[in-house]
C-alpha cells in the first residue's frame, strides 16, 4: 500500500531501463519499497537495473520483456506485471523513443514508430493499469511527459506531437480516476542529461534523472496531478505559450 | 442469530449485498485513501454473512478482504480495505440497561462513546476509559484498545470489557477474558483482525457529578514536566501533559501539566448541585473545507504554542466539565481540514521507563527535520493488557500531530522508528500510516503468537485491511 507520504510498497516500471525510472527506482527502494517489477525491451539493460534495485535493497525484483511496437500486447504486457506482485501500488510509465535527425520526419514508418513508442504503447497500457487500479481500489501511476509536448517545437515535433498526446490523454485519465481511490501523476521534464539525449546539446535548465526521480516523489506526497522538473520551468512554458506563433516560429530552437 | 448464506450464495453474490455502495474512504489524517465496497449492517447477524460472502469470489478472482470500520477516527489506514468490503457498524447502534450494581451494560459496536457517555451520565455511570474524542464507537475501542488518562490507574479499554462477540469467517465466537482468552485478548488491539466485534459488556465507573475536579501545572523545560507527570500520576486517577515542541534550547519540551479525578457532588457550588449530572455541551463548531495546505508553518505553530502557553496559570482545584477536559478535540467537530490537502500523521509511541530520553530526542529530531508539530502529548502508561497487540506497555506514551508536507519529515520518523523500536518500545498502530513491515515486526515480537490465534479463526485471510497490508501483519510465517 502507499503510505502517507504516497511511497508505494510495490512498483511496476514500464521502461525500466530509462536513466529516470533507474533513478526512481533507486530513491524509492531506498526509501522502503520492497518489490520492483521491471518491464523493458532489452533484456541485457533490464538485467543490470534489476540487478541495481536489489543492491538497493528491494527484496523481491521481477522484470518482464516487451516491445512497445507491439501495441495489441501493452494489455497483456501490464497483466503480467502486476501478476507478478499481486497488488502494484505505483507504476511508472516511462516508455519512450527521442528520434534522431531531421531526416526521420520524411519517413513515414519512423514517423508511425515515434508516435506509437511515445504514445499508442503508453496509452494502451495506461488504460490497462487504470483498469488494474478500479480493481484494487488503489494505485499512483506516473506518466513522463516532456516539456516538449507543452509546446511543441520544429526540431522535435513528431517526438513533441506524441508526447502533447500522452500527456493530455494522461491527465484525463486521471480524471476519469476520480472518485476510483487512484489517480494519475503526469511529469514534465526540461532536457535531462541521460543516455537518451547523449550527444545532444543541452538546453538551459537541464536537469538530472536523480533530481527527477526527487521531484517525482515530492508530487507523489504533495497529491500532485502534473509535476513540471525543474520546477522553474513551469513559469517559463506558460510564458512560451502566451508567443504568437509568428515569434514562437522565429525562435532558435 | 440468523443462518449464514450457503457457500452458492456466498461466492455468487458479486457485490456483497443489494446495499453495498463503492466508496472512497480515508482515515482521520486524509493520507492515502482507497476505495472499497461499504456495507451497512443493521442486524449483527448480518455481518457474520458478509465477512463470509467477501471471503468468495469477485468476477472470478479471488476477494480483496473485509475490515469493519466506525466513525473512522484512526488516523491511518487501519479501517480501510482497498478493493475489498468494508463493514460500517453505525447501524449496530442499541444500548442495554446499565446494571445498577455491577454497572456493566451490553452495548453494540457501532455504539459511540459520545451515545454511551450521555446515556451513562442520566444514571451516574462515566464510561471506564476515555480519549481525546468522544467520537469512536465501541468496536474500534475494543480493536484499537484505546487508552485515555487513566492508563496509569485503571489500564486500557479492554481491561473494562468482560465479554464480545465476535463474527468471524469460520463461525460467531462470545469471547472474554475466561472464555477463549487467546482469542479475546489477539482481538484487544488486533485492528479487527480477528473478525468483526459486534457486541461487548463494558463495565462503566461510578460517578456523582459530570465535573472533573482538576490541578493545572506549567513547566518550563521536559524534566519538570516529566518529573512533575510522575509526582502527580501516584495521586491522580487522570492525568496528561501537552507539550510545546516549537521551544527550543533550556525551554526544550515546556509544557501544562494537567491532574484532576471526577468532582464529588460536595465538591459543586451550590448552583450546580441541582443537575451533577449535566452532559457535555454538543459539538458547535465546524471547519470550512477551504483550506490552502501549507498554512501550518513553523511560525505559525511557535506563535500559537506561546499564547497557549502563557494563558495557562498553575492553579489547583479547579472544576471543569467533562468534554473540557477529557475531549478537547471534539470542540470543532471536522479540525482534521485544518491541514489541507496532503493532510497529517500522528506519531505517537510508547517507550519504558528508563529510555524517557527519547522523548525530548524525539522532539529535537523532529525540530531539525524542519517539521512543525501542531499538538503533541505526553502521558505515563500503567501495565499493559496481555494482548500481544495491544500498544500500552509501562513507561512514557508521547503523541505528536504532524502536517504532511516538510521533506524532512519522512526521514525524521523512520530515524525515530528506529531509535524506539531499538530500545523495545512501539508506535500506536490506530494513529499509524507510514510505519513499515521490518520496524512493526521489531515493535511487537508477539506478531507469531497474535497470527496463530488469527490464523485459526481465519485460515483463509480474508480479514484484511490497508494497514494489514502495508505492514505485512497477515504475512507472517506461522509461529
Amino acid at each position: 500500500m502507499n503510505d502517507a507520504f504516497g511511497r508505494p510498497n510495490s512498483v511496476l516500471v514500464l521502461g525500466g531501463t530509462s536513466d529516470i525510472a533507474r533513478a526512481l527506482v533507486r530513491e524509492l527502494v531506498a526509501g522502503g519499497c520492497k518489490k520492483v517489477v521491471l518491464a523493458g525491451r532489452d533484456p541485457t539493460g533490464l538485467a543490470d537495473a534489476a540487478t541495481e534495485a536489489k543492491g538497493a535493497g528491494a527484496e523481491f525484483v521481477a522484470t518482464v520483456i516487451f516491445d512497445a511496437s507491439d501495441v495489441d500486447q501493452a494489455g497483456a504486457v501490464v497483466d503480467s506485471g502486476f501478476s507478478a506482485v499481486g497488488r502494484v501500488d505505483l507504476v511508472l510509465i516511462a516508455v519512450g523513443l527521442l528520434y534522431d535527425d531531421a531526416a526521420d520526419e520524411r519517413d513515414p514508418v519512423r514517423v508511425a514508430r515515434c508516435v506509437t513508442v511515445n504514445f499508442t504503447w503508453p496509452a494502451a497500457a495506461l488504460s490497462r493499469v487504470a483498469h488494474h487500479f478500479r480493481e484494487q481500489g488503489t494505485g499512483r501511476a506516473v506518466v513522463l511527459s516532456s516539456v516538449a509536448g507543452v509546446r511543441v517545437r520544429r526540431s522535435n515535433f513528431v517526438y513533441g506531437s506524441a508526447k502533447a498526446g500522452l500527456d493530455a490523454y494522461a491527465r484525463t485519465v486521471n480524471q476519469t480516476l476520480a472518485g476510483s481511490g487512484a489517480a494519475v501523476l503526469v511529469v514534465r521534464p526540461g532536457f535531462v542529461r541521460s543516455k537518451m539525449t547523449e550527444g545532444r546539446s543541452a538546453a538551459p535548465m537541464a536537469t538530472t534523472p536523480e533530481a527527477v526521480a526527487r521531484d517525482i516523489v515530492k508530487g507523489l506526497e504533495d497529491g500532485a496531478e502534473v509535476v513540471w522538473s525543474p520546477r522553474t520551468l513551469r513559469a517559463l512554458f506558460f510564458l512560451l505559450r502566451l508567443l504568437p506563433e509568428p515569434i514562437w516560429r522565429r525562435l532558435p530552437t | 442469530m440468523p443462518e449464514p448464506p450457503s457457500a452458492e450464495t456466498g461466492a455468487g453474490a458479486d457485490s456483497g449485498t443489494a446495499e453495498s455502495e463503492e466508496r472512497t474512504l480515508s482515515g482521520w489524517g486524509r493520507t492515502s485513501p482507497s476505495n472499497a465496497r461499504v456495507i451497512a449492517p443493521e442486524d449483527p447477524g448480518d455481518i457474520f454473512g458478509s465477512v463470509l460472502r467477501a471471503a468468495g469470489t469477485r468476477d472470478g478472482s479471488p476477494g480483496r478482504g473485509v475490515i469493519a470500520r466506525g466513525l473512522g477516527r484512526s488516523y491511518g489506514d487501519a479501517a480501510q480495505c482497498a478493493g475489498g468490503v468494508v463493514v460500517d457498524t453505525r447501524n449496530l447502534g442499541r444500548i442495554g440497561p446499565i446494571d445498577p450494581d455491577s454497572g456493566v451494560v451490553e452495548v453494540e459496536a457501532g455504539v459511540s462513546l459520545d451515545t454511551l457517555l450521555r446515556v451513562g451520565l442520566q444514571s451516574g455511570w462515566f464510561i471506564p476509559v476515555s480519549p481525546g474524542t468522544r467520537q469512536v464507537t465501541i468496536g474500534g475501542a475494543i480493536a484499537a484498545d484505546i487508552h485515555g488518562k487513566n492508563h496509569h490507574t485503571d489500564g486500557s479499554f479492554c481491561r473494562h470489557v468482560t465479554s464480545v462477540t465476535l463474527a468471524t469467517p469460520t463461525g460467531v465466537h462470545e469471547v472474554g477474558p475466561d472464555t477463549e482468552p487467546d482469542l479475546f485478548w489477539a482481538t484487544a488491539g488486533g485492528m479487527g483482525l480477528t473478525g468483526v466485534v459486534t457486541r461487548a459488556l463494558v463495565t462503566m465507573r461510578k460517578v456523582e457529578t459530570s465535573w472533573m475536579r482538576v490541578d493545572t501545572e506549567r513547566h518550563d523545560n521536559i524534566d519538570s514536566l516529566m518529573a512533575g507527570l510522575e509526582r502527580v500520576d501516584r495521586l491522580n486517577r487522570y492525568s496528561v501533559a501537552w507539550v510545546d515542541c516549537a521551544a527550543v534550547g533550556s525551554r526544550l519540551g515546556r509544557g501544562i501539566l494537567d491532574a484532576g479525578d471526577h468532582a464529588g457532588a460536595s465538591d459543586l457550588p451550590a448552583k450546580r448541585r441541582g443537575d451533577p449530572l449535566s452532559p457535555p455541551r454538543r459539538r458547535g463548531l465546524k471547519m470550512p473545507n477551504l483550506v490552502p495546505p501549507g498554512i501550518v508553518k513553523p511560525l505559525t505553530v511557535s506563535a500559537f504554542n506561546e499564547a497557549w502557553f502563557r494563558k495557562s496559570a498553575s492553579r489547583t482545584g479547579q472544576l471543569r466539565r467533562l468534554g473540557g477536559f477529557f475531549h478537547p478535540l471534539d470542540a470543532v467537530s471536522n479540525w482534521n481540514l485544518l491541514f489541507g490537502r496532503r493532510g497529517f500523521v500522528q506519531y505517537q509511541f510508547v517507550v519504558g521507563d528508563a529510555h524517557q530520553g527519547v522523548v525530548p530526542q524525539a522532539i529535537d529530531i523532529l525540530q531539525k527535520a524542519g517539521a512543525p508539530c501542531t499538538l503533541s502529548v505526553l502521558k505515563r502508561f500503567g501495565p499493559g493488557d496481555p494482548g500481544p497487540l495491544s500498544f500500552p506497555i509501562p513507561g512514557w506514551t508521547f503523541a505528536l500531530d504532524l502536517p504532511v508536507g516538510p521533506p524532512g519529515l519522512r526521514p525524521a520518523l523512520r530515524r525515530l522508528d528506529d531509535i524506539v523500536a531499538g530500545v523495545g518500545g512501539r508506535v500506536y498502530l490506530a494513529k499509524d500510516a507510514r510505519l513499515e513491515p521490518h520496524t512493526f515486526a521489531a515493535m511487537y515480537p508477539r506478531l507469531g503468537e497474535f497470527n496463530s490465534v488469527r490464523r485459526r479463526v481465519d485460515p483463509d485471510g480474508v480479514l484484511q485491511s490497508d494497514l494489514a497490508r502495508r505492514l505485512g501483519i497477515c504475512e507472517d510465517s506461522p509461529a
